[in-house]
């Protein structure tokens, strides 16, 4: 690395990427155990794309995912606490039990959500950016999604509509190799998912989604340049899960082999030695670090465990706003008159 | 002939391969469907047997599939085209809902459809408010679709094997919680070649002092709330399993309430615009006089799907909630 290295920022990448690993390792047993149901999709294996692209942009940033969508939301610094509980079902989880896994959101953080239709939230991901757009703020959208994402309409009516008004979305492929059985090669008869960007007339950028350096630093020169300028990106980070694509799937379509290759490749392995190489770290601090998360996800088990259910009283609260005791009107849009830096026009 | 107890499960699969043998024109497409023999194992073996020409992995583009299904069903394939759940078929309900059912009216009777729509539909367990849609009552309500909803092992066989054959589109909504049970199923072909007829209810179980209609998930629920009613009240119910929404055998259920005068109908959908609705309405209108108290209805509750457990079981219909109603019904 030439430029000056912020050994905090580093640290801290390294703890976000160890913090969605022993979260979903908690998570996994205790799905083995029964304790929790439904799907459960977990990430491991691809936190480098989450933490580089968080660490990349703004706290004011909008985030859309699908519904493997826990390490996002754990990037973002969404608690433990809060995320396991959510899987649990329980009144704490960050969507009071209501979503499940599939569907974290946390609106303080700007975490537009988990979604569980296939390619259904990237047209949502480019309205965060039309609204930015619109008022004139200088934030942009991140919309994450599969490989297996890019072949249904939603995604491309939006990236069509994202490129023709110029909306600030980086729209970020996490291409694993898989939907769920189907390697990309048997559903894209485009070789790479990288040209896709290039059928809307947009910027398209690969990035290797196992190193979370490049991702940070590739993502954010994109959110500089964007912010400038609004339009939207095409990126695909090249990565790979680790795990089944939810918890009931045997993973017959991939051998050991392959698994193993890429289990060499590992985001946080790599960085951690590389960080210990460059004198960031010790072997001793990571250890430590290490069992300080294991430790912190222990505890949001229990806190899962202890947490009440969602009250059977409350079941018709969250149909109509008028029913829900805590609603609040979204506060009005700005006058932005006269300071919109993107002199907003979405004509073409 | 021996019957054979077999999985539901294993029934589809049953029909799937024996349609597959008797006609050419037939084919199954769908997510996972090939390779990965189908994300529920419905299509187990079916590549392996009849090869990719027949047995066809599409990408995820519902809308898309739908559409190449009805395309092909127009100029004389027969496709049978898999949603991994129907909630997925909301993003192909242009060509669902606005292309098969339409295309015979719109071409004066040039173009008929016969496709087949199947995959899971309705309540499962703990998959929140996206992937639990009940569209049975959404679909019913566009002239030009035929829907059945299947609950035993035997007719999903049956009712699938006649779907195939029938030269409109065709809805066959499976039940994944009864993806496991098991029933008794008459020998596969050649030795037994089992089509039920479309539109024609069963009366899985007799009585003379209510009527619970039902279909797909809520059968079982009837069943368990019968058998509760006789031993904790001496009612003596009478189970209908609808088998198809549409069309809907109003002999069989008014016969039933003719006898009972009595009705509890129990739906998988949320009730406004529901199954039950129209069932009641029809009720009323031809035999009014057959009433001897309001009908009762269990349904979803009117609200998106919880993730919670506990959320999840208040809002879904429930023995216990068809033992309560029941008990409404027949003033105890
Ligand atoms: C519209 C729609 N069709 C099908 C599904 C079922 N499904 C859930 S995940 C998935 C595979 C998606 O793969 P990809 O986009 O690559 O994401 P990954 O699981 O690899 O993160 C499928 C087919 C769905 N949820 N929505
Ligand atoms: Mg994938």
């Amino acid at each position: 690395m030439s430029k000056k290295v912020n050994k905090e920022a580093e640290l801290k990448m390294l703890y976000d990427m160890l913090v969605i690993r022993r979260f979903e390792e908690k998570a996994q047993q205790q799905y083995q155990m029964q304790k929790i149901g439904g799907f459960l999709h977990l990430y491991i294996g691809q936190e480098a794309v989450a933490v580089g692209s968080v660490a990349a942009t703004r706290p004011d940033d909008y985030m859309i995912t699908a519904y493997r969508d826990h390490g996002h939301a754990l990037a973002r610094g969404m608690g433990m606490n809060e995320a396991m509980a959510e899987i649990f079902g329980k009144a704490t989880g960050c969507s009071k039990g209501l979503g499940g896994s599939m569907h974290y959101f946390d609106k303080a953080r700007n975490m537009m959500g988990g979604h569980a239709i296939v390619g259904g939230h990237v047209p949502l991901g480019a309205g965060f950016a039309f609204a930015a757009r619109y008022r004139g703020e200088d934030r942009i959208s991140l919309c994450y999604m599969g490989d297996g994402a890019i072949n249904i309409g939603a995604f491309h009516e939006a990236l069509n509509m994202a490129a023709l008004w110029r909306l600030p979305a980086i729209f970020i492929c996490e291409n694993n190799q898989f939907a769920m059985g189907t390697a990309a090669t048997r559903s894209n008869h485009l070789k790479e998912i990288a040209d896709r960007g290039a059928g809307y007339n947009m910027k398209s950028v690969v990035i290797d989604g196992m190193d979370v350096r490049e991702v940070r630093d590739k993502i954010a020169e994109i959110a500089t340049a964007i912010r400038k300028e609004p339009e939207p990106y095409w990126v695909e980070c090249r990565t790979y899960r680790y795990r089944g694509h939810s918890m009931s799937d045997p993973g017959t379509y991939r051998t050991k082999e392959e698994l193993e290759k890429h289990k060499k490749d590992d985001p946080i392995t790599n960085f951690s030695s590389v960080l210990i190489k460059e004198g960031l770290l010790t072997d001793e601090e990571f250890k430590k670090m290490d069992a300080e998360i294991k430790a912190l996800a222990s505890e949001s088990v229990k806190f899962a465990e202890s947490s009440p259910d969602p009250d059977v009283a409350k079941l018709h609260d969250y149909t109509f706003v008028e029913n829900d005791p805590n609603y609040q009107p979204i506060a009005t849009t700005p006058d932005v008159r006269g300071q919109n830096p993107f002199s907003c026009t979405f004509s073409v | 002939m021996e019957m054979r107890e077999i999985t539901y499960r294993q029934a589809l699969n049953e029909a799937l391969a024996e349609e597959l043998e008797r006609d050419q024109n037939v084919f199954l497409m769908g997510e996972e469907v090939a390779q990965y023999n189908g994300a529920y194992k419905i299509s187990q073996g079916l590549l392996e047997r009849f090869g990719p020409k027949r047995i066809i992995d599409a990408p995820i583009a519902e809308a898309g599939f739908a559409g190449i299904g009805i395309g092909a069903a127009m100029v004389g394939l027969r496709p049978i085209i898999e949603f991994m759940s129907f909630s997925f078929s909301l993003v192909a309900f242009d060509q669902v809902a606005n292309n098969a059912p339409n295309m015979l009216t719109m071409s004066g009777g040039q173009f008929h459809c016969p496709i087949v729509f199947r995959g899971i539909n309705g309540p499962a367990h703990q998959l929140g408010a996206t992937h639990m849609h009940a569209t049975e009552n959404l679909y019913s309500n566009f002239a030009g679709l035929k829907v059945v909803v299947p609950s035993t092992p035997r007719d999903a066989k049956g009712l699938l094997k006649a779907a195939v054959r029938d030269d409109n589109p065709v809805l066959v909504m499976e039940v994944e919680l009864l993806y496991g049970s098991k029933g008794l199923v008459e020998p596969p072909m050649p030795e037994f070649d089992l089509v039920l007829p479309l539109g024609k209810a069963s009366v899985p179980r007799e009585g003379n002092d209510l009527t619970i209609l039902s279909y797909g998930r809520t059968v079982a629920y009837a069943h368990k709330a019968a058998e509760a009613l006789e031993k904790e009240h001496g009612i003596h119910a009478e189970v209908v399993d609808l088998r198809s929404i549409k069309p809907l055998d109003t002999e069989t259920i008014f016969a039933s309430v003719a006898k009972t005068h009595r009705v509890v109908v129990a739906e998988q959908c949320r009730p406004f615009c529901g199954i039950a609705s129209e069932l009641t309405f029809q009720i009323q209108e031809h035999i009014f006089d057959e009433l001897d108290a309001p009908v009762a209805r269990v349904s979803m509750e009117e609200i998106p799907v919880p993730y919670s457990e506990v959320l999840e079981h208040a809002m879904l219909p429930s023995p216990e909630k068809i033992i309560a109603a029941g008990r409404k019904v027949c003033g105890v």
